[in-house]
């Protein structure tokens, strides 16, 4: 498999005193779909946030693609090649479906201080936005505003969003949250397609999905690793079982 | 799509038009004094508009830029003797160099933390116009000399004055409308929507913040400047806190993130402080009520109500 893609090194993080995640060691292997579960306040999110460098860790070491990002900037951390999306979905409100992909394609340019030059030349882009909202089944909405897109819509945007950058890791936050069940569907086959040539780190509570579409499961309880493995091996760990037994999962 | 109203839609079109018979008529029935603090004051507003409305920063020290400049441009004027257009530019470059030492410093703040800040850089700039030695303390600068534009157009003609001031004005509300339209704008306008996400798209927000903040600085600036050479004067009132209130209270009053609603607020300001100056009454106090009472009216601004309004009369007529 060759070395990991992102590997986490005896992590901490404590939010005064409390500790959220504690001495995590996770890899991540290149070209997989790596599912991040547990029981909320595992400190899923928390991970995310560390390893995009949201939140500074309290001790430990972040590797990115054989380099250490721990100290890295989190406006760093996408041009590196990792993008994430956010468990409260993230979008531009005011802007149109077509501009929210739109602008995340401006960061291959390097006009984007050029205050005098009229955002007329980003039309150019609009076939490549086209074509990304087409890939999650936003193409027809492309002109109405983002906050006026259903939920699971704004999510399917901003995965458009996060694929227009063409990451080499994709981290997502609980993607289908609030998706009803074609969209779900939809979206599992895009991440599916979308990680043929790219590793993907996600957190989900659908565990049907989870089975589904990922090779590898770590799982998360009180910022520790309860077990990992295939779904297989993890749904039949008797720790896991009883982490789950009593939370109102799903 | 809902069409927002730009240069590109007939109605805007028809606006944009009667405001230029306006400005243009303006002069043959109005004082030309009073237009021409009016186009100062509203020039101000739009440029700290600029900063509110396309990033959400409220600044509450921007009388630092339009004092400073004031003072500059005054200087240039009165003991170096520079051209008129000189004298522009040194206070803009004062105002922009100002605002990116105090951007820099208080960009990385949100919300109130941020006002505070900004406010509290702007005192400090009061006091250094209080003690420094050129700034004329108390008195202020007085008796600066007018000179030309362009070297032939002698400024001491008040119809000359205000319609050089015209000029700067659209010319410095155009560059703002390309600023918001460009594709630096594209990107300041993502970061205001969402700006974890926009960070974690890649794009260094702070860094496209500043440079918000020092044109909205810039713009100030050259405000500052020209007012200070139509009214030969610059004083401590130019870079006082109530100076930055009060522009504040023109943007909101007519519209933030409107292209004319700091225009249209400046004009109802500027028309009541004068018109108040001679009756006696407490002017901050009125100002202040009617500031009030629009907030609870309406909320958009006067500008913004009216864009509302007319956008909802559209989406009625095409459904
Ligand atoms: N910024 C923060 N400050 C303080 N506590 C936090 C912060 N972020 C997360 N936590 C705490 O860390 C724990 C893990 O949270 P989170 O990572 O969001 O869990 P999950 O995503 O697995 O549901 C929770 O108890 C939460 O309250
Ligand atoms: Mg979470």
């Amino acid at each position: 498999m060759g070395e990991p893609i992102l590997r986490m090194q005896g992590v901490t993080k404590a939010f005064a005193g409390f500790v959220a995640v504690r001495d995590l060691d996770l890899d991540i292997a290149r070209g997989t779909i790596h599912a991040l579960i547990g029981p909320n306040g595992a400190g899923k999110t928390t991970v995310f946030n560390l390893v995009t460098k949201f939140h500074q860790p309290t001790s430990g070491r972040i590797i990115f693609k054989g380099q250490d990002i721990t100290a890295k900037k989190p406006s760093d951390i996408a041009r590196l090649g990792m993008v994430r999306s956010f468990q409260i979905s993230a979008v531009f409100a005011s802007m149109s479906a077509l501009d929210n992909v739109r602008v995340a394609l401006q960061r291959f340019r390097s006009d984007n201080f050029a205050f005098w030059k009229s955002d007329r030349i980003l039309r150019e882009l609009d076939d490549r936005a086209r074509s990304l909202l087409n890939e999650v089944g936003l193409d027809a909405l492309r002109d109405r505003k983002a906050a006026e897109l259903p939920y699971g819509r704004r999510r399917a945007l901003e995965l458009a969003t996060t694929l227009a950058l063409e990451p080499e890791l994709l981290l997502l936050d609980e993607p289908m949250a609030g998706m009803g069940h074609e969209d779900v569907e939809r979206t599992a086959a895009l991440i599916r397609r979308v990680a043929k040539d790219r590793t993907v780190l996600m957190v989900e509570h659908n565990l049907s999905v989870v089975a589904d579409l990922s090779d590898r499961i770590t799982v998360l309880a009180r910022g520790e690793i309860l077990a990992e493995g295939d779904y297989g091996q993890v749904s039949k760990d008797p720790a896991v079982i009883e982490a789950y037994m009593g939370t109102d999962h799903d | 799509m809902t069409p927002t109203p730009g240069p590109r839609d007939p109605l805007a079109l028809l606006l944009y038009a009667g405001a230029a018979v306006l400005l243009v008529g303006a002069p043959f029935f109005f004082y030309h004094l009073f237009l021409t603090k009016v186009l100062c004051y509203a020039l101000f507003a739009c440029a700290f508009n600029l900063l509110l409305g396309s990033c959400g920063l409220l600044s509450f020290g921007h009388a630092a830029y339009f004092g400073a400049a004031a003072y500059v441009a005054g200087h240039a004027a009165k003991v170096w003797g520079l051209p008129f257009e000189a004298c522009l530019a040194l206070g803009v470059m004062a105002s922009a160099l100002l605002g990116t030492i105090f951007g820099y410093i208080s960009i990385r703040r949100q919300g109130i933390y941020f006002a505070m800040i900004t406010l509290a850089l702007a005192q400090m700039v009061y006091f250094l116009a209080l003690q420094l030695p050129f700034t004329g303390a108390e008195d202020g600068l007085t008796a600066i000399p007018r000179g030309k534009a362009l070297g032939l157009f002698e400024l001491d003609n008040p119809l000359v004055l205000y319609f050089s001031t015209l000029c700067i004005f659209v010319g410095a509300l155009t560059l703002i409308h390309r600023i918001t339209h460009s594709t630096f704008g594209q990107i300041l306008r993502a970061i205001r929507d969402n700006e974890p996400r926009a960070i974690s798209l890649g794009f260094e927000a702070n860094r496209y913040k500043l440079q918000a903040f020092v044109l909205s600085a810039a713009l100030v600036g050259l405000a500052g400047a020209n007012k200070a050479i139509a009214f030969k004067l610059a004083t401590l009132t130019d870079v006082h806190w109530s100076t930055s209130g009060s522009v504040i209270l023109m943007t909101l009053l007519g519209g933030l993130g409107t292209l004319l609603g700091p225009f249209v607020g400046a004009l109802m300001v500027v028309t009541l402080e004068n018109y108040l100056a001679d009756s006696g009454l407490p002017i901050n106090a009125v100002i202040g009520g009617i500031f009030i009472l629009c907030i609870l009216l309406f909320r958009r601004g006067i500008v913004g109500e009216a864009q509302a309004w007319l956008e909802g009369a559209r989406s009625h007529k095409a459904p």
